[in-house]
Order: C-alpha cells, then structure tokens, then sequence
C-alpha cells in the first residue's frame, strides 16, 4: 500500500468519526420543511460562500412563485413540502444496521442476484462499516492519475470551495434555477453530487463514476451534478448502480447540467433502480430528474444512455441542446415498469445549429398493472438548416392490466429538416414463449430472454461491464410478473 | 413403452380435431405420419409439446413413464421432447448461443448432471453447426431473425443435434425446402439416430421419406390413424393420394 493511500484511509475514518460523534445535536438537526432558514443552515453546514448562498436563495424566490409541472401522465398525491428535511448530515454509525442479517433479506437476495460481493453489499445497504478497502484504495489511484491529466473529479461541494469560477461560469447556464419547480427546489437545496472538468484536448482514459468518488455517499435526495468537457475532450460518465439502494427519502429531485464544447464529446450511462415500492404499490421513491445537455461548440456530441427500472415515479426526460453547428445528440433509453410503477420518459432535442443530428431509441417495457409513457419533443428553429432526426420508440406489454403510452411532439420552424419517426406497441408473442420454453427454458426465463433481446439496441450503448449488469437487472425486474 | 398414446381425443375452440387417436413409439424407432392437409398432424405435434391452447377431451399419453399431461411445456422438453416447427419464430435480438446454452443446462439441471461452461459450450457449437454445414458468422444473428426459410430449418436441426433428444418430432420440416437444403436437414437427423432415440415425422409428401427411412408409416385422417405399416404404404400414397383412406 503506498502512502497515499494511507493518507486517503486515515482522512476518511476520521470525516466518519467527526460525522458519526456529532457533539452538538440540535444544530445538526434541521427544521422540517423548506424556509430560507432551512436554505442558510444547508449552505452553513456546506460552508459555503456567499455568493453561493444568495444563489440558493433567488433559486427558492422562484420555486415560491411556480407551480409544479402537471402535464405527466403520472398520478400521485400533492407533496407536502413542509414535511420534509432538506438536509441529513451523513448517518452516524449507532443509527446504520449493523450487519447484513439487519438488512430487508429481499435486498439481499437481489443483490446475491447481481453477483455483488459482501463488502460491496455492506455499502449499498447503508451498514456501518469502517473503510471500504478495496473501493478506497482504488479511488485513491485513479484520483492520483486523473490529476495528472489535469481532469477534476470531486464532489460539487468541494468544486464551490476550489473551482469557484467554473462554478460561477457553468452552474445554471444549462438549466436555469426558474426554469421549472423541480430545478429551482433542486438549485435552492442541494447538499451533493458529482463535479467533472475534462481540459482541452484530453481523454479521459476511464469510465467516471460516482461508485469511485469515496464521499458518494448520501447523495440520494436532491443531487446536483455539473459535467464540463472542454475543447476536443471526452469523458464517459456512469451515474448510479444496478444494485437497488436503501434509501428512506421519499422525493428525489436531482439536476444534471453537461456541457460540451468544440469538438468534445461526453457519454452519460444511468442505471436508476431506487426502491419501486412493494407489490399493492406501497412506498417507493418519487423521481423528478432534469437532465440537459448543451452541445455549445462546433461538433460536439452528447449522449445519454438510461435503463430505468426502479422509482414508484419516473419523471425524466434527458435532453440535449444542439447549438453548435455539425453537433449530435442521442437518447438511448430501457424503461421497466412493474407493479403500480409510472414512468413518464423521454427526451428533448432541440436543433439550434446547422446540420445537427439527434438520434432517439426508447424502449418501454410495462408489466403488472404499470403504466409507461414515452414523452418526446423534437423541434428545429430557424436556423437549423439541414437537420435531422430518428425517432425510434418502441413499447412491450406483458399482460393484459398495463398501459404503455407514446406522446411525441414534432415542431419543426426550418424546411430543410428532416425528420424520421418509427414506433410499435407490440404485446409479448405467445409464440416466442411457446418457442423458448419447448426448447426447455422456463417461462421466467423466456420473459426475461425476448425482454433482454428488445432492449439489445439500447444496452449495447452502455459501457461493457454495466452491459452485463444492466441485463441481470432487467431479468430481475421482471420477476413475479409472469405467470 | 416409450412413447404410448391412447384414445386421444382433442378440440380447439369448439371444432374437434383429434379422434380417438392412438400411437405407439418404442425407443430407437422412427415413425411417420402422412395425412391431407387439416387431418390434425400438427395438432397432435402441438399437443405432444405441450401448447396450451387445446383442449384435451379424452385419452392418455405416457412419454418415458411419465404421464405426459402432469408435465408443461419446459419439463417435456427438459425430459427430452423436441418439436422441430414447421414455422420457427424469430426473436429478435437473442443470440443463439446464450439461447441455446440456457436451453441445454435447463434440462442438465433437470437430470442433475452438471452444466456446461461457456467455453465448452461455445465448442460443441461449433463443431455441430460445421457438421451440419451451417457458417459460424450464422451464429451471431438473433434466433431465426432474418432468415430464410431452409437457414430455419437447419437452425432448427442444430438446436436439436445440441439438445440431443430422446423423441423428436418433426413438424411438416420438408415443407419450403429446395432439394439441397432437404438433403443437409435429413443428413442431420439421420447421424442423430441411435439406438436410444425415436423419431415422429410428420409430413405430407412422401419426398422426405426418400431420405428418412422410417420403420413404420401411419396414415392420418380426420383426426385419427387410420391405417399403419411400413414404408410401403408411403409408395402407395405417392401412387394413388389420400383419396382410398378417406
């Protein structure tokens, strides 16, 4: 072990200690509810600069003013925001479980599943553990070579303490505080997520991912994460994990703001798999993403790739800004809704540049008694000359009590825009069952065959070992829905 | 008895098709079926998979001293039943080797024999596929996806030279196929025979059975076997047609 590592092991247990033994508790404790009272304690505890703190607080101005976006084919019930904590200081120790036999055995099952080892699974289901060695000391070597390179990799906290002018340039220039409620409750109150800056000219040699950064921690609720490539740069970025995590926040509202500029290009992977919600529909987590992507530069290109599978609500639509003229953006997407599962999904491409390109491939796949909606809005302006657009949405129904809808918006202000639309709603083929199971496979495992073999298109897009994964995840998704 | 159907009688949406059927297939035998289009031949292929969508009136089948109606579709198959279809599905999107890996240890496991790793599994692909004059670059296409109709069939003979069974049933397998793709499929199936496995081919010209020499011939009409021999009846049908059985 070298002594970086040693250092990173001992700085780490001891943020545990200092979190874990909190002495003055009713400080660490913060009202319910959403004040500007609640906004000073996060941006206090966060230590943060003033100007970030009065961002914060023109953020929460607006969200006073706006009404939550109401056109998602999605129901639920009104969010009390005055009923819940916007801020938990990482968990201490006393109140984590203590070992595997504490935790939900249907976590641990799935996660036997995926083929998770133990230490892994300790992670992921929030036991108190010391130091994860083998994760940290991994970390501490890919931190180590991606500074050689010049490439920041760290929490968006510490990117407000140390990169203040990136911060300054880029945060909100995506997606603007009041550009709807989710994202202006999202710039008022978020405590974490990731910060990338990819220099001029370099390519990351590694997948990035939040599983590397040792604070990942706790970053559930309201994430904010800021993706910068700068010119002729690339970056391939994974966000979540397949393994289901544990987490007792109902609202999810986090921001994604990538930016790409000349020549640079950034691949986004997402596996979302929060808890469902149980069987009757009871539970789970309520998911409102915003997700943009600017292609400001000549030739740039953004891609995102999403297998959504877990959330009781899906509200997500990852979306690119094509500026810069020759520039491309693309949507891959798997969404799985099982059970009382909704999910309302999709993507925005909006042409601004010449001859820029956007390419859409979604799958929905419903079972039980979901219901999934692919949401896609494809516009051109008037400058955009020679444009274009594939549209590709396809939907699968297994079973008779699930719905799957498509709602695409075309709006196209140039003639020169081409534009390509497919989509299918297919129910899955008896005959493929017959045909797998007399080759001796079980209905389980024909289901999850045919749904793997429709979603091939869109999990190839994901990095290789993700691929696998995804694909056990997809299996696992769909048991105790056939029969 | 390895295979013994009795008194087999079936219905589908109210229109009887099986009457009163009965048949028996010892091991190491190869039988087949002729009949007039809409005598019933792939009913009773569909009923002996398995297929849900029938409805059985009356009668018994026992498959290696089992009562076949205790089992569905996937325990039939892992006990060593292959139905060969007439028309092979595609799937899109499914490889055939996971498929057909899946498919193999889901009957190992059955017997409680030890399943076979991705490598070994890869090469016994392989070299059945060559044997069979299939092209590797076949291999990576989704099942049946795209292919014509002799490149199914002989998909289909690979899946049962991988899958080794003891009673395979081929479905109308001639139908679509030119002389030369008729001649590698019933090549396929014929270095398959042992002594420990049966055939039941059914079919509605006599041409495969110039290729398939069977042990005994059943004429099939109305939904039940009407008359049974040697080869000889299939030269009589070739002669004179179904009309004299009918």
């Amino acid at each position: 072990m070298n002594s970086e590592t040693l250092n990173t092991l001992d700085t780490y247990s001891k943020n545990k200690y200092k979190y874990g033994f909190v002495t003055d508790i009713d400080n660490e404790k913060p009202k319910k509810g959403l004040s500007e009272d609640t906004i000073k304690f996060i941006s206090l505890k966060k230590n943060e600069p003033v100007w970030m703190l009065e961002w914060r607080l023109k953020a929460f101005s607006k969200w006073k003013k706006m009404k939550e976006p109401k056109w998602a084919n999605l129901n639920f019930p009104e969010i009390d925001y005055q009923d819940i904590y916007y801020y938990s200081a990482p968990k201490g120790f006393e109140k984590k479980p203590k070992d595997l036999s504490e935790v939900d055995p249907k976590l641990i099952e799935t996660y036997n599943k995926l083929g998770i080892p133990l230490e892994e699974q300790k992670v992921l289901a929030g036991v108190a553990v010391d130091v994860v060695f083998d994760s940290v000391s991994v970390a501490t070597t890919y931190k180590g070579e991606l500074e050689k390179l010049g490439i920041i990799f760290c929490s968006i906290g510490e990117a407000i303490q140390k990169h203040p002018d990136l911060i300054k340039k880029y945060l909100g220039s995506v997606i603007p505080p009041g550009d709807h409620s989710y994202s202006a409750l999202n710039s008022a109150v978020f405590t974490d997520g990731s910060f990338v800056y990819i220099p001029e000219g370099v390519k990351c040699p590694m997948e990035l991912s939040t599983y590397f950064r040792i604070n990942a921690e706790n970053t559930g609720q309201f994430e904010r994460t800021l993706i910068i490539a700068d010119k002729g740069s690339y970056v391939s970025y994974l966000e979540g994990c397949t393994a289901p995590k544990r987490d007792d926040n109902q609202l999810h509202a986090a921001n994604v703001e990538l930016i790409a500029l000349e020549d640079a290009e950034i691949k986004y992977s997402t596996v979302q798999n929060w808890y469902p919600g149980d069987e009757e529909g009871k539970g789970g987590i309520y998911n409102f993403v915003t997700k943009r992507g600017l292609c400001a530069g000549k030739n740039s290109k953004i891609s995102w790739t999403q297998v959504e599978t877990g959330s009781a609500i899906t509200w997500k639509y990852p979306s690119c800004i094509l500026k810069g003229d020759n520039s491309i953006g693309e949507f891959y997407s798997v969404a799985i809704t099982n059970n009382f599962q909704q999910a309302d999904t999709g993507t925005k491409m909006t042409h601004i540049g010449k001859n820029t390109k956007s390419k859409i491939i979604s799958k929905g796949i419903s079972l039980g008694k979901s219901q999934n909606t692919y949401r896609g809005e494809v516009s051109f302006l008037r400058k955009a000359d020679k444009a274009r657009n594939y549209t590709q949405c396809d939907s699968l129904l297994v079973g008779n009590q699930c719905g799957a809808h498509t709602v695409p918006y075309i709006d196209s202000k140039n003639n020169t825009a081409v534009i390509e639309h497919e989509a299918s709603t297919s129910k899955i083929n008896e005959d493929q069952l017959y045909y797998c199971r007399q080759r001796g496979l079980s209905h389980e495992e024909a289901v999850s065959l045919i749904v793997n073999g429709f979603c091939k298109q869109v999990l190839q897009e994901l990095p290789m070992e993700f691929a696998v994964e995804a694909q056990k995840l997809v299996s696992i998704s769909l048991e105790g829905s056939v029969g | 008895m390895f295979l013994e159907i009795k008194d087999l009688s079936v219905k589908i949406e109210n229109k009887n098709i099986l009457n009163g059927l009965n048949l028996n297939i010892n091991k190491g035998e190869v039988h087949a079926i002729m009949g007039p289009n809409g005598c019933g031949k792939s009913t009773l292929a569909n009923v002996l998979a398995g297929k849900e969508d029938y409805e059985i009136l009356d009668g018994k089948i026992n498959f290696k001293d089992n009562d076949l109606f205790d089992l569905n579709i996937e325990e039939r198959a892992q006990e060593g039943m292959f139905l060969a279809f007439q028309y092979p599905v595609e799937i899109p999107g499914v490889n055939i080797t996971p498929f057909l890996h899946s498919a193999i240890n889901s009957k190992r496991k059955r017997m409680n024999e030890e399943e076979i790793d991705n490598l070994s599994f890869a090469k016994l692909l392989k070299s059945k596929a060559s044997d069979l004059g299939i092209n590797i670059d076949m291999l990576k296409r989704s099942v049946n996806t795209g292919f014509s109709g002799g490149e199914k069939k002989r998909y289909e003979i690979l899946q049962m030279s991988i899958l080794n069974p003891d009673l395979a049933i081929l479905d109308e397998t001639d139908s679509g196929l030119d002389i030369d793709a008729l001649k590698i499929v019933t090549e396929g199936v014929n270095k398959l025979k042992t002594k420990n496995n049966s055939f039941l081919i059914i079919t509605h010209y006599q041409k495969l059975l110039d290729y398939i020499k069977p042990d005994h011939v059943h004429v099939m009409v109305n939904g039940s076997i009407v008359k049974s021999g040697g080869p000889e009846i299939a030269a009589e049908i070739e002669k004179d047609g179904f009309q004299k059985f009918q």
